[in-house]
């Protein structure tokens, strides 16, 4: 216990000292240097270690499995399209990509009709009713998916028939003479999934909350005085006039979580591990990685995943670049 | 993901724009115009998103035959008869249950989270005073790919490190996933530190350059002391990242010694007989810390947040 704190202080300590003196080296070396030199190696010098961080963490591993994809199980000789051609035509795979389909699909878009509405209502109350609820919602934000998954055991959770239920929500079916239903095995409709959206739900609303709160609140007030004085009501002034100049920020909120749900993985493992025909594509990927052992497999899981990402990383790119030129 | 557009990263949190008080109150939708039916309507949201929690609360203090015999929600019928117990916390924080023991685990976090943390900080001011205050070739490319990076998932680097980690020993290791973490933090630290420092004001820095300031001095005497809340966003979100991370944890920790909260919390998910009534102080110990960081320094998470942050 002492040696891993101790680890932990070093590391810290080596950490931060080490880079203080690295980057005070790399900047000696620049200062060194003649002239134009000076100025044209520094900002290599300043930006390098970083660099150098996501090289190696990221892109040169993304390239790496890029390989991986084209090879078998233990990268030892490549075997051209299999992986993609087994995994494509495999019956749970094509399942698994449908599950995600839906998280894709619900989600974001209910993450972020969520979190106007609750915005919308909560931006009515007065500033203390305001802070408070807005804690409220916010707050599972902080929470871990598994944190999120075990909390929500107090509502989900199944007893057998017979025995007191412990789940809020078996416990409510039962005073209607229902159940006790296996919730997370119930598969009609993917049902089960819908649940695990829930929890998912439950974590990012506030999230979309705050963005969108803030938004509204920077909407001009005489845009709105217009609208009045046009006489349009409440709703249309909402969706004509405040709706339009807060679309930048829906756009982001609903990108993110995007992101988060394309690669979802804890919440699945920690609930069905995949069972009952919840299983997703992150779930997958760590399961074809780690319980299997297959490289092949995952890396190609991997690489489909990143296709998948491409047009958002292309949006994201452009809108950065359209945000810089208006700077 | 990149800033809204409609607010200048870190530049004021949004809560602090004045724009509502020029709103009329009883003209419709301003601050205290709520009618009854919507403060209902907010009270009930409030209450249906923290029954999760206070079941979960609740249980923890409950003995494991309570726990099994009735709901946590029975407790509020009969408060005085229930055996209201600590044991649960002390079982779990001090005793091996299941192989797993959550004191140790959480230290274990503690240890993971903050060299994971604070580590990236300094390398990425660095770079982002590069990219903000410099000019050189390549820059704007490079940082391009950064933006692009923030979208991309983790999962495309953990194939080829689990090899790796393998083949140089490096797996179950705390080095491995304080490594790890500063790659994957390292994109949204150099975006958000670059947005804000593209904010503060050019007339300073120039004016540093004429009194003949190297960038060395301008950097630790100017830049990062005016930085210091993009640089608290960054550690909350890394902070919460790390602490909260499950995959990154499960495949270079695993559940050895080293074993961290989250998969200490998963691996007791599967319990069925004893240590069934730990799962409740166990999840209790695993999110408390994120919530004080979180309640705390609320103020620098949303700043970070609307400075556009996402992580892949």
């Amino acid at each position: 216990m002492g040696i891993k704190i101790a680890n932990a202080v070093l590391a810290v300590i080596g950490g931060i000292g080490g880079a203080m003196i690295l980057f005070w080296l790399l900047n000696k070396l620049a200062e060194s240097l003649k002239g134009r030199w000076e100025d044209r190696v520094k900002p290599w010098m300043f930006a390098g270690p970083a660099i150098l961080a996501i090289g190696v963490y990221l892109i040169y591993p993304a390239i790496q499995t890029f390989q991986f994809s084209f090879a078998n199980e233990d990268s030892t000789a490549y075997v051209g399209f299999k992986n993609y051609q087994d995994l494509l035509t495999d019956s749970t795979f094509l399942l698994v990509l449908l599950n995600n389909l839906l998280w894709i699909i619900i989600v974001p878009a209910a993450t972020v009709a969520l979190g106007l509405g609750v915005a919308v209502l909560a931006d009515r109350l007065r500033p203390k009713g305001e802070k408070i609820s807005k804690t409220f919602i916010f707050l599972p934000m902080a929470i871990s998916m598994v944190g999120a998954a075990t909390i929500w055991r107090s509502i989900y959770e199944y007893k057998p028939a017979g025995t007191p239920q412990t789940g809020l929500l078996n416990a409510i079916f039962g005073l209607f003479d229902k159940g006790p239903f296996f919730w997370y095995s119930i598969d009609t409709l993917h049902f089960n999934s819908l649940l695990l959206m829930i929890i998912f739900l439950w974590t990012q609303v506030g999230y979309s909350m705050v963005l969108l709160s803030a938004a509204v609140k920077a909407v001009p007030e005489d845009t709105i005085e217009a609208g009045r004085i046009d006489g349009a009501g409440e709703r249309r002034i909402f969706f004509s006039i405040v709706v339009p100049q807060i679309w930048p920020t829906v756009i982001t909120v609903f990108i993110t979580v995007l992101i988060s749900v394309m690669k979802i993985f804890d919440i699945v493992y920690v609930t069905t591990n995949g069972a009952f025909n919840t299983d997703v594509v992150g779930r997958r990927f760590f399961d074809e990685l780690f319980t299997q052992g297959n490289n092949g497999y995952a890396s190609a899981i991997v690489v489909l995943l990143m296709i998948a990402v491409i047009p958002v990383l292309i949006y994201q790119v452009r809108h950065f670049r359209a945000e810089e030129a208006m700077r | 993901m990149t800033s809204t557009g409609t607010f200048q990263p870190g530049v004021g949190a949004p809560e602090e724009k004045p724009a509502q008080v020029l709103r009329h109150s009883k003209t419709g939708s301003g601050p205290g115009s709520a009618t009854w039916p919507v403060r209902i309507l907010v009270i009930i949201l409030c209450v249906l998103w923290m029954i999760p929690v206070v079941g979960l609360l609740i249980n923890s203090f409950r003995t494991g035959d309570e726990q099994l015999a009735s709901g946590w929600w029975t407790v509020f019928f009969s408060p005085f008869s229930t055996q209201w117990t600590i044991q649960n916390y002390v079982q779990v924080l001090t005793t091996d249950t299941a192989g797993v023991n959550m004191g140790v685990a959480f230290i274990n976090s503690f240890v993971v989270t903050v060299p994971a943390t604070v580590i990236p900080i300094l390398i990425a001011a660095f770079a982002a005073y590069a990219f903000t205050f410099m000019e050189w070739r390549g820059r704007d490319i490079v940082f391009v790919v950064v933006v692009g990076l923030l979208v991309v998932p983790n999962q495309v680097a953990l194939v080829p490190l689990l090899k790796l980690y393998n083949v140089v020993g490096l797996n179950g290791t705390f080095l491995a996933v304080w490594l790890a973490h500063i790659g994957f933090g390292m994109p949204l630290a150099v975006y958000i530190l670059r947005n804000y420092m593209s904010g503060l004001p050019r007339a300073v820095i120039e004016s540093a350059k004429i009194d003949g300031a190297s960038h060395f001095t301008t950097f630790w005497r100017l830049i990062v002391p005016m930085s210091v809340p993009a640089l608290a966003s960054f550690a909350i979100f890394q902070f919460l990242w790390v602490w909260n991370d499950l995959l990154v944890a499960l495949l270079f920790l695993g559940r050895g010694d080293n074993t961290i909260l989250t998969v200490a919390l998963q691996g007791l998910q599967g319990q069925t007989g004893a240590g069934r009534e730990l799962i409740a102080s166990a999840g209790f110990v695993t999110i408390i810390v994120p919530l004080i960081v979180f309640l705390s320094l609320q103020r620098f998470f949303i700043r970070g947040m609307t400075a556009g942050a996402v992580k892949g």
